[in-house]
């Protein structure tokens, strides 16, 4: 009966997985993504305060996000380049090579900026930069 | 033939050929006024490198994507696939041959100001001299002068492809005839030296409206509707954003914010502006921040419209 019930779970998980739509799944971590940047980025300018534990807090955040948009094969799978609301550019699926290195350099730098846990505005300019910066050329190429 | 119908049929020839003269004459390629750029200074290079990022020179002629220095490979190439045609951006590296390195200052000024080449062609507007023809000669020279440092790139691309009407390059003349001034697209009254150093920035150098602006049936802008987002003009492209100051553009940002994007590229919700607004960014980020926040004054203070597209 156990067994059975784990059958059908993971019968069901898989089929949310695979009738979920991808779109809505790649824009809902964006505007997760966004969200997060609305905390970090205010304070980057200095027009929020510089308070450590929220910083490190909304990195964590900012990481575990990445890490999770580097399926590419899941959230940008073929076919997927049209209809819904997509605003992925051809790009994504005719330089696949590229935009896998996109995704992953933008995980791996903000794994950096977590696993640095900045303790003063300068520290955080110094990890954030980076990490911010991969929005503008990410979007250049590969955003509609 | 009656001989009342020989001399109509002669009349009516006449005629013709005085129309097609008259439109040959109107359509031959305008270079600026000769005293204008005869007197044109020898430019300044480092000021001209101001011009030059203002201006968005590399934003279509260095490889699209560049960053940092390669910025300042000229070498063209880039494609733009548009209702019109495909037009292609040319090589203006200073290679002698392949590139504009053989030109003067006034065959730049000539070329930007009037969209006329050296040897006497139109360019296609997509080179945005109806623009840059509200630009300072001085300014021209200056970015002369900086351009002189740059490297010379060999290679010419593969020609464009512009179907018929627009292949007839003498059509353009009539195009500027009716479209290609010198004004300034709106009449601010009143407005401070910052707003009219914005007004030079948008409206001459950075040539914003070339993309934020609806054009009419014949590509050209349409001034009532400046600034108000337009259709994009390549064939793959999203609508370029209002950024007039009313409802539907940017109204509800502050000068900081509309500052803080044209540095960093992100909206004052942190979304990050990509397309060929990334490149733009990058340009602008080089300038200095007094011209950021003129262009922010000047966004501010123009009339608001409801979107253009």
């Amino acid at each position: 009966m156990r067994f059975l019930v784990c059958v059908a779970t993971a019968i069901s998980l898989s089929a949310v997985a695979a009738s979920a739509d991808p779109i809505e799944d790649r824009q809902a971590l964006m505007k997760e993504r966004g969200a997060v940047m609305r905390i970090l980025g205010p304070i980057a300018q200095g027009r929020e305060p510089f308070e450590a534990d929220k910083v490190l807090e909304a990195l964590e955040e900012l990481n575990a996000n990445a890490q999770a948009t580097t399926d590419v094969d899941a959230l940008w799978p073929e076919g997927s380049d049209s209809g819904g609301d997509n605003d992925s550019a051809p790009a994504v699926w005719e330089d696949r090579e590229g935009f896998v290195a996109a995704t992953n350099k933008y995980a791996a730098d903000a794994a950096a900026a977590a696993e640095a846990a900045p303790q003063d505005l300068e520290a955080f300019r110094a990890v954030f930069g980076p990490v911010a910066s991969n929005c503008g050329s990410c979007h250049e190429a590969y955003r509609l | 033939m009656t001989s009342r119908s020989s001399y109509l049929l002669l009349a009516g020839a006449a005629l013709v050929a005085a129309a097609a003269g008259a439109l040959w004459f109107a359509s031959a390629p305008q270079r600026l006024d000769a005293a204008l750029v005869e007197d044109m200074p020898t430019g300044d290079a480092a000021r001209g490198e101001m011009v030059f990022w203002a201006a968005g020179c590399a934003s279509c002629h260095a490889e699209s994507g560049a960053t940092g220095d390669d910025r300042l490979v000229l070498a063209g190439g880039t494609r733009f696939e548009t209702p019109f045609g495909t037009f292609v951006a040319p090589n203006i590296s200073q290679h002698s041959d392949d590139g504009i390195g053989a030109w003067s200052a006034e065959d730049l000024a000539n070329a930007m100001m009037r969209g006329v080449s050296p040897e006497g062609r139109h360019y296609y507007p997509a080179f945005p001299y109806a623009s840059y023809a509200r630009m300072q000669v001085e300014d021209v020279a200056d970015l002369y002068a900086f351009m002189q440092s740059l490297p010379a790139v060999e290679g010419i691309a593969a020609p464009g492809d512009v179907g018929f009407p627009f292949n007839v390059r003498r059509g353009i003349g009539l195009w500027k005839r009716l479209f290609l001034d010198d004004q300034p697209a709106v009449a601010l009254d009143d407005a401070s030296q910052q707003v009219l150093r914005g007004q030079y920035l948008v409206e001459a150098m950075g040539h914003c409206g070339e993309c934020h602006t609806p054009r009419n049936a014949l590509g050209a802008l349409d001034a009532s509707q400046w600034l108000a987002g337009a259709a994009p003009l390549e064939v793959e492209g999203r609508p370029v954003p209002n950024i007039s100051p009313g409802e539907d553009g940017i109204g509800g940002w502050s000068e900081d914010e509309i500052v803080a994007l044209l540095e960093s590229g992100f909206t004052p919700e942190f979304d990050s502006v990509g397309g060929t607004m990334a490149a733009v960014v990058r340009n602008l980020a080089e300038l200095p921040a007094d011209d950021r926040e003129a262009i922010a004054a000047y966004l501010k203070a123009i009339p608001a419209h409801p979107n253009g597209y």
